[in-house]
This record gives C-alpha cells, sequence and structure tokens, in this order.
C-alpha cells in the first residue's frame, strides 16, 4: 500500500520563477526503499522538504497538487503533527543537532521530552535506538565532540527515537570520507530491514545500487526516469543529462561500443562489473595489463 | 616554482600535534594531489603554503621565499588558495567585481586586471554571469566564481581544498576542465581531495597522508595501487584500480583509457 502519495506536486518558491517541482506524480510503498538522483538544481532537495512538510509550512510559496503521507494530506496537517509522521535528515548533521543538550542520550530523548512522552518509555525507545545504530558507547560524549560520521548516526537516532512512518535523508554523506560513509549507511540499512519506508537522496550510485528497491531520477524539477537500480543508474538518459554514474557503468559503455562487454546490462556495481568483465574474450586475465 | 618542505611540524595552540616531521619537493608545473582521513592534517599542511600557518619547527620554502620572513598579502603572489567552502571567500557585489578583486588587489594595472578577469571568467564558463550577485547564484555556481577570482590573480600555485565536494558530474567536469587548463600553462596544482576517482583522473603525483605524517608519496598509479597500506588513512582505492585488481590486472590502472588497454592485453 502507498504511504507516501503525490500527485501533480508543482511547487514554486516565494519570489522565483521557475518551477522547482514541476507536476511530480510518486507513490511510495511501506517498506520500499526509494533513491532519488539527479543533478544539482534538480529539486531533490526541494522534495525532501515536500515530503517532509518544510513546504509549504515552512517554505510558503505556491504549492499545488496533493501530497499525502499515511492518509493525511500536507496542507491539511500542521507542522507539529505532521512531522511526527515524517522524519528528514539533514546534509550537514551539525545543523541537526539541537545544541541545548550536553550528552548524545538527552539530545536523544530531547524530541521525546517534546511531545511529552512518559519518561520510561523515554529510556526504552532511546536505548532500543541507540543500540539499533551502534552509538551506546557515544551515550554520554557531547554530541559536539564527535566525528562526522558519528553526529550523523546521533542525528539519524535522534529521528528514529520519534518512531516515523517514512524517514527521508538528503545526501546524509555528502560530507563524509569513506568509514562516515560506511558508518552511515550501515545504519540506514538496518532502518531499512526495520521496516521503515526510506527515501534517499544521493550521489553516490555505488551504494544506492547495493541498498534501494527503486530509483527516481529527478531533472529539472521533473521525474525523468523511475524504475530498478539497475534499469535507472545503467540508463543512457543519465549519461546524457549530467546525471552522476558510476565508473564501472562508463567503462563498460565504452567497452560495450568496442565489442568488449558481451552481456547485455552494463554494471553499477563492482560485483557486476567484475562478473561481466570476466566474459570478455581476450588474453588471459594473467597477460593483462602486461 | 618549486615548494620546499623541510621537517615541517606543527601543533595547534590547544596542543594537538598536527603535523609530525614532513618533508617534501614540488616541483614547478606539478599536478599533486593529497589524500588521507579526516584529521590527517592535509588541510594544516597547505595553510602552510600561504602563510596561513606557520611551523612550529622546520620550514617551507615558496620558490626562494621563506614562509616565516613574507606576510600573507605578499605570499598571496605566489600561491592562490581556494577554500572548501565558496561562502568564506566571496563578498563582492557582482561576480564581475568579485574576481577582479584579487588581481586588482596585487596591484596589477587596469589592463592586466581586465584581461585576468576576462580568461579566469571564461575558463570557469561565467562570462554571462559578471553582473550577477554571487549569493543569487547556486552552490554550484558560486564553487566557480571562488575558484575563479583565485586563477585572476595568476599565482603560479593554486591550491583547491576539497574542490568536488557536493558538486555534480556536470560540474565535477568544468572544475577538472580548469585543472587541465591550469596545467597545459605550467601551474602547479594541489588538491586536496576525498574524491578518489576525480584524483585519479586528474593528477600525477599523489600523496597520501596520515596521523601528520606522509604515507605514501609518487606516481598517482604506485600511490592509488597501494590498496593495504591506503587502507590505514580510510582511503579506498579508485572504482577502476578495484576493478582491475579484482579482474587480475598485473598494472595498477586509474583511468578509462589505462583499464580499456589492459583489458585488450
Amino acid at each position: 500500500m502507498a504511504i507516501v502519495n503525490l500527485q501533480n506536486v508543482t511547487y514554486k518558491y516565494p519570489l522565483t520563477e521557475s518551477l522547482a517541482l514541476n507536476n511530480i506524480n510518486l507513490q511510495v510503498n511501506e517498506g520500499e526503499f526509494v533513491a532519488i538522483v539527479g543533478p544539482n538544481g534538480a529539486g531533490k532537495s526541494t522534495l525532501c522538504y515536500t515530503l517532509a512538510g518544510f513546504v509549504p509550512h515552512f517554505f510558503k510559496g505556491e504549492l499545488t497538487g496533493m501530497v499525502e503521507v499515511a492518509g493525511v494530506e500536507s496542507q491539511k496537517s500542521k507542522l507539529h503533527e505532521w512531522v511526527l509522521n515524517v522524519g528528514l535528515a539533514f546534509q550537514n548533521p551539525f545543523n541537526q543537532i539541537s545544541g541545548a543538550k550536553y550528552t548524545v542520550y538527552e539530545e536523544l530523548a530531547f524530541g521525546l521530552e517534546n511531545i511529552g512522552i512518559p519518561r520510561d518509555e523515554i529510556k526504552i525507545r532511546v536505548e532500543d535506538a541507540m543500540s539499533l545504530t551502534g552509538i551506546r558507547d557515544l551515550a554520554d560524549r557531547s554530541p559536539y565532540s564527535l566525528s562526522g560520521g558519528q553526529q550523523q548516526r546521533v542525528a539519524l537516532t535522534s529521528i528514529l527515537v520519534m518512531q516515523p512512518k517514512v524517514l527521508v535523508l538528503d545526501e546524509p554523506t555528502s560530507q563524509m570520507d569513506p568509514i562516515g560513509t560506511r558508518e552511515v549507511f550501515g545504519v540506514i540499512r538496518q532502518m531499512a530491514h526495520r521496516g521503515l519506508t526510506v527515501i534517499l537522496v544521493e550521489h553516490k550510485v555505488e551504494w544506492i545500487a547495493n541498498f534501494a528497491d527503486r530509483v527516481v531520477a529527478l531533472k529539472d524539477g521533473s521525474i525523468l526516469l523511475e524504475g530498478t537500480p539497475s534499469e535507472v543508474l545503467t540508463s543512457d538518459l543519465l549519461a546524457e543529462n549530467g546525471f552522476g554514474i558510476s565508473r564501472y557503468t562508463s567503462v563498460a559503455r565504452k567497452a560495450k561500443a568496442q565489442g568488449l562487454w558481451k552481456k547485455e546490462r552494463l554494471p553499477v556495481t563492482l560485483d557486476e562489473a567484475v562478473e561481466g568483465f570476466a566474459l570478455t574474450p581476450g588474453p588471459s586475465p594473467e597477460g593483462r595489463g602486461e | 616554482m618549486e615548494i620546499t618542505i623541510s621537517n615541517l611540524q606543527f601543533s595547534y595552540p590547544a596542543g594537538v600535534h598536527a603535523l609530525r616531521g614532513i618533508s617534501l619537493e614540488i616541483n614547478s608545473g606539478e599536478q599533486v594531489a593529497i589524500v588521507g582521513q579526516n584529521g590527517a592534517g592535509k588541510t594544516t599542511l597547505v595553510k602552510h603554503f600561504n602563510g596561513l600557518l606557520q611551523p612550529t619547527s622546520g620550514s617551507v620554502l615558496i620558490g626562494d621565499w621563506d614562509t616565516t620572513k613574507y606576510s600573507v598579502s605578499k605570499l598571496a603572489r605566489r600561491v592562490g588558495y581556494v577554500f572548501q567552502n565558496p561562502d568564506e571567500q566571496l563578498f563582492c557585489k557582482t561576480v564581475g567585481e568579485e574576481v577582479a578583486f584579487g588581481p586588482k588587489n596585487l596591484g596589477y594595472d587596469k589592463a592586466r586586471v581586465e584581461s585576468l578577469a576576462k580568461d579566469a571568467l571564461a575558463m570557469t564558463e561565467l562570462s554571462e554571469k559578471t553582473e550577477t550577485n554571487p549569493y543569487d547564484l547556486s552552490a554550484t555556481w558560486r564553487k566557480m566564481v571562488a575558484l575563479a577570482s583565485i586563477i585572476a590573480m595568476d599565482t603560479d600555485i593554486v591550491i583547491f581544498d576539497e574542490p568536488t565536494t557536493g558538486q555534480d558530474a556536470v560540474n565535477v567536469a568544468r572544475i577538472a576542465h580548469v585543472v587541465k587548463t591550469l596545467r597545459e600553462r605550467g601551474k602547479t596544482v594541489i588538491t586536496i581531495t576525498h574524491d578518489i576517482d576525480f584524483c585519479a583522473e586528474n593528477f600525477e603525483r599523489v600523496i597520501a597522508l596520515s596521523q601528520g605524517k606522509v604515507l605514501l608519496d609518487g606516481q598517482a598509479n604506485d600511490v592509488l595501487g597501494q590498496e593495504e597500506i591506503l587502507a590505514t588513512t580510510y582511503v579506498d582505492p579508485p572504482q577502476l584500480t578495484r576493478l582491475g585488481k579484482r579482474l587480475g590486472f598485473k598494472q595498477t590502472v586509474r583511468n578509462q583509457e589505462e583499464f580499456l588497454t589492459a583489458l585488450k592485453g
């Protein structure tokens, strides 16, 4: 069943001429993991803000069409009600941390205290969430003493304790080195396995291919392409429209033009590339690169 | 213009010992990428090149200038530095003014300022946007304004700190084009980057730092092939390097051409 339902959604920021979102139709099923890709300015962050209710409750502007999550329409809902259904993680975890609390544990309890959850339940929720994201050992640290990867895991945990139905992540690893990226994707995978509906904006296509059920490609505020990760991420349309594509895909596309890639579908991940290039006739692997 | 770094040590006032004895020679016209995990000392090192930081011990020479004997504003004639976040360096009302500010400030005459600005704007594809306020541009274009404003100063050495962070594929290609153009003009380009594929495709020499020391330094292929050593500073080899390894190529490959050549055997 679709938990997220966008119909003919068009949006313009205040005082601007161009459409940030142009007639978006998107349904996301409960428990589905959808990745959004697109060049800068495609409308990815605006789509996140729309799902999270910031558009139109905070940013104003002109929104038409219908945005519905869990059967409730955002225009007919109040922001403080809406945020209980949808959790949004910002690009920079620093922007998410309240600054009002001295320890990670208190930071995680903060949102729950605000909505009046009883003390005993707060304890249970916080400790459960910390176990899930593997940050129990950070409980007594200051949120500001942590590395970027650790901060982002704390930010994700602070959303998880609220038990939203839908989790929206806007490039959660863009500022991170490989170790931070691995930590954060580990947590996202855990959340998806728990059955949370996840909508992730991400440039790192190899990760998307390994995680997502479906990929939506946005360009100039419209959906250009939609399908399985492999279908979308290997499409010629993406390369032609300035999307980031995996080096495995682009090298295989060149190889295919020279008759050196024998499979129908181009690869996105390392494993797919290894499997496909193993079929390329030629000298034995031992002879290659001499 | 060469950079000579001798046994450079640096400690921050709070006591963090960020650089622990670095010696390097960077020759005129080299294209160098500096990689390594967060906190390895990459930004601390390059901030010594334009005098933003002074050695606790050891020395840094830019050509024949010892950085402790020249002010940051003097060193700006030899070393241009593009910050990671463009918003830390943009302040003029229009893109044109912003890009002309640097060369004007170096005291160049009007004709030279104009020609340097024009050239830098063309290289960064900003020629159509000279009258725009930088803050009316998207973050990607602001990045290009930051690049252009440093390129216009026509320094022999140009430093980029994480130029591709948050940039899409189209803009990464634009930045790669800038690096290539500067190389053709004989400029020394030094880049700090986590984007190891960008590093592999655009730089000939790679220096890997770890805990304030040089872990690896050499030709890109030699350095990027050292998977196990790089892992100690949390750097993954480039995608095509990893693929070549998995396919059993004997040579390290780092870009499409090298990969396809090796594939054909």
